[in-house]
């Protein structure tokens, strides 16, 4: 399991070395087909940002040798912001006073119906907050029979699970589980998750593990940009994917570098703030790094930035997403998990990587394949 | 230099030797002495089983040798689990290297055989060393089948012609998970000290020794460039050259400076 390999790897020197990395090294990274987390931390690094553009040349490069001149689209479903967890920065944590909701199979079908007049959107992320009782494996199994005859391919992100509930819901057409561990920082994550499930580190880190052990086929990462030095959570990820890869390597993988917005509850002012020009410089790393790992920008970013970036590295985005539960039909006006900045509709973010040189594919699998999951 | 761990047995050597092709047994074993290996593997079809001073055999065991049989010469995942069962009883070791190649003209393991041998020997205890193609995917199911290390070839064997399978290599040392040993084809200590380079954990050499005009002083090369391609590995190769300079216009990132 990874808590035990995450033991090995000290947060104060990783981020020690992080900062004390020379040009000599962000050159060697640059000049290497294939770069070890030591490269990535160079890549990441202060001493790498005079590299910019030619990390851009090799970000572009890699991505378009592996993916081609295209973009995956995928549309996420908010079906509930019911959640047991408390962590201080989300605008759902139990003891903000809002209004609950949980979407029925009647509402799940209205909202995949709204969906489907937006875009010929077939990859379908399905969130929910941690709620075992009311949207546990049972509802999400019920969810998945359901948007599998809408969508091709269908991902959530939720609580982590054990991996035979992993294994059960793959039976109904789970194709891949997107989880953020939000930070690899042992000790301060209990501050930001200090009660429910979430407050256990071990039980999320090895999650993944799980989900590989299942069988799922896709694995999504993230770390939650604004809680703790990102040179080095982000570092711990890399870590992790190539852990991942060494024992899962039939699966694929992603990753995410959502970055913080304020928080709908109060608000959670996040105690690191990333740029553009960092964002932009850990993809173009990330990519470096990891030559085949899918890259998602959700539409926290602003058009603006996706645009100048769907060139360069990124090679999956949303579209037109409500982080509300029933955001597309059934309530409208909910209250949002986080601010989205790219508020186009799908039309015009396609027709805009269009003009860029970019085919959106809405479809890149065939359900037909699950059958031989069962 | 870190030390190299198979099935719980280090080894200080990176550089393990074959016994065949040699023009005296004599030969062999001072080239063996001379390359510092800890770990040689023979064939048990070339040794006289039932004869304790098989000529051989005598002239290569000593006690920091880990005797390696092969089943060199049997072309069934069958045919090499019987031999396996024969050379434990023989030799006195569960380890063992598994060549199955029904081709006795390139003598190319058979891939579908081996793995389907791995699984089986793994379970009857041997530590299975097996010998076969750069195929990364493979690899990884011999891997899961709880072979001990992985030996991808470099080229066909005895051709001398080096890392032929260069970029499949990369990948099956990029994903395992146990020791890579690269396997056939290494003709030159260069060749030997690209794979150490690469991040192999060892090579295996039989015929650029075997067949070298001076077959000790061919040892003591390949020694050395194993032990310098390691080294350089642990170092952390320089940057190849490349004009990385920052550039005065950007094209690609001038939006990132709006």
């Amino acid at each position: 399991m990874f808590s035990e390999e995450l033991e090995k790897i000290s947060w104060k020197e990783t981020t020690e070395k992080i900062f004390a990395k020379k040009d000599s090294d962000v050159r060697r990274a640059l000049a290497k087909e294939n770069c070890d987390v030591e490269d990535f931390m160079a890549l990441i690094s202060p001493a790498a940002q005079p590299y910019l553009e030619q990390m851009a040349f090799l970000s572009r490069k890699y991505t378009q040798e592996r993916f081609g001149k295209t973009m995956s689209m995928f549309i996420p479903l908010y079906l509930t912001n019911s959640c047991t967890n408390s962590c201080v920065y989300c605008g759902f944590h139990i003891s903000n006073p809002m209004a609950r909701t949980i979407l029925t199979p009647e509402q799940m079908e209205d909202e995949f119906k709204a969906i489907k007049k937006l875009g010929p959107f077939e990859n379908l992320l399905m969130v929910t907050g941690e709620n075992p009782v009311k949207a546990g494996v049972p509802y999400l199994a019920k969810a998945l029979d359901i948007a599998k005859k809408y969508f091709a391919n269908l991902k959530i992100e939720v609580m982590p699970l054990k991996a035979e509930e992993y294994a059960e819901l793959v039976t109904h057409g789970l194709n891949g589980v997107i989880c953020f561990q939000e930070t690899y920082n042992r000790e301060r994550y209990k501050i930001y998750h200090p009660r429910g499930m979430k407050s256990n580190f071990e039980w999320r880190v090895n999650g993944f593990d799980r989900m590989g052990m299942a069988g799922v086929h896709s694995i999504g990462m993230g770390v939650l940009i604004g809680l703790e030095e990102w040179h080095t959570d982000v570092t711990m990820m890399a870590y992790h994917l190539r852990y991942l890869r060494k024992k899962y390597w039939r699966t694929k993988y992603s990753v995410n570098f959502p970055r913080m917005r304020p928080a709908e509850n109060g608000g959670f002012t996040p105690n690191v703030i990333m740029s553009d020009k960092e964002l932009a410089q850990l993809t173009f790393a990330m990519r470096i790094f990891d030559h085949d790992v899918d890259i998602s920008y959700s539409t926290r970013e602003t058009p603006e930035f996706r645009d100048n970036m769907a060139t360069l590295g990124v090679t999956t985005m949303s579209a037109e997403s409500k982080t509300e539960p029933g955001g597309y039909y059934t309530y409208p006006q909910a209250l949002e998990q986080f601010h989205v900045s790219d508020e186009r509709t799908a039309l015009q973010v396609t027709s805009k990587l269009k003009e860029l040189g970019i085919e959106p594919v809405w479809k890149d699998w065939d359900s037909s394949f699950d059958c031989y999951l069962k | 230099m870190k030390t190299l761990t198979i099935a719980g047995r280090d080894f200080s050597s990176r550089l393990f030797l074959g016994t065949g092709k040699f023009s005296s047994n004599r030969l062999m074993k001072e080239a063996i002495a001379a390359s510092g290996t800890q770990m040689v593997t023979m064939a048990m079809k070339r040794v006289e089983l039932e004869d304790k001073e098989d000529d051989l055999l005598t002239h290569i065991i000593t006690p920091s040798i880990q005797l390696l049989p092969n089943t060199s010469g049997v072309r069934t995942a069958q045919e090499a689990v019987f031999a396996a069962k024969m050379a434990r009883e023989a030799f006195g070791t569960n380890w063992l290297k598994l060549e199955i190649h029904p081709d006795p003209k390139y003598l190319l393991p058979d891939s579908i055989e081996t793995l389907k041998a791995t699984e089986e020997l793994v379970k009857l205890g041997f530590v299975v060393l097996p010998y076969c193609q750069a195929d990364p995917t493979l690899c990884k199911h011999l891997e899961e089948a709880g072979a001990a290390t992985v030996m991808p070839l470099g080229a066909p064997i005895g051709t001398n012609k080096g890392l032929r399978t260069l970029d499949f290599l990369k990948i099956i040392i990029e994903q395992a998970n146990v020791p890579v040993i690269v396997d056939a084809g290494i003709g030159a200590p260069s060749h030997a000290a690209q794979a150490m380079e690469l991040g192999a954990d060892a090579c295996l050499v039989n015929t650029a020794i075997a067949v070298a005009a001076d077959p000790v002083e061919m040892a003591i090369a390949f020694k050395e460039a194993v032990i310098a391609g390691r080294r350089a590995y642990e170092a952390g190769l320089g940057a190849v050259s490349s004009d990385f300079t920052a550039s005065a216009s950007s094209p690609l990132t001038a939006f990132l400076n709006n």
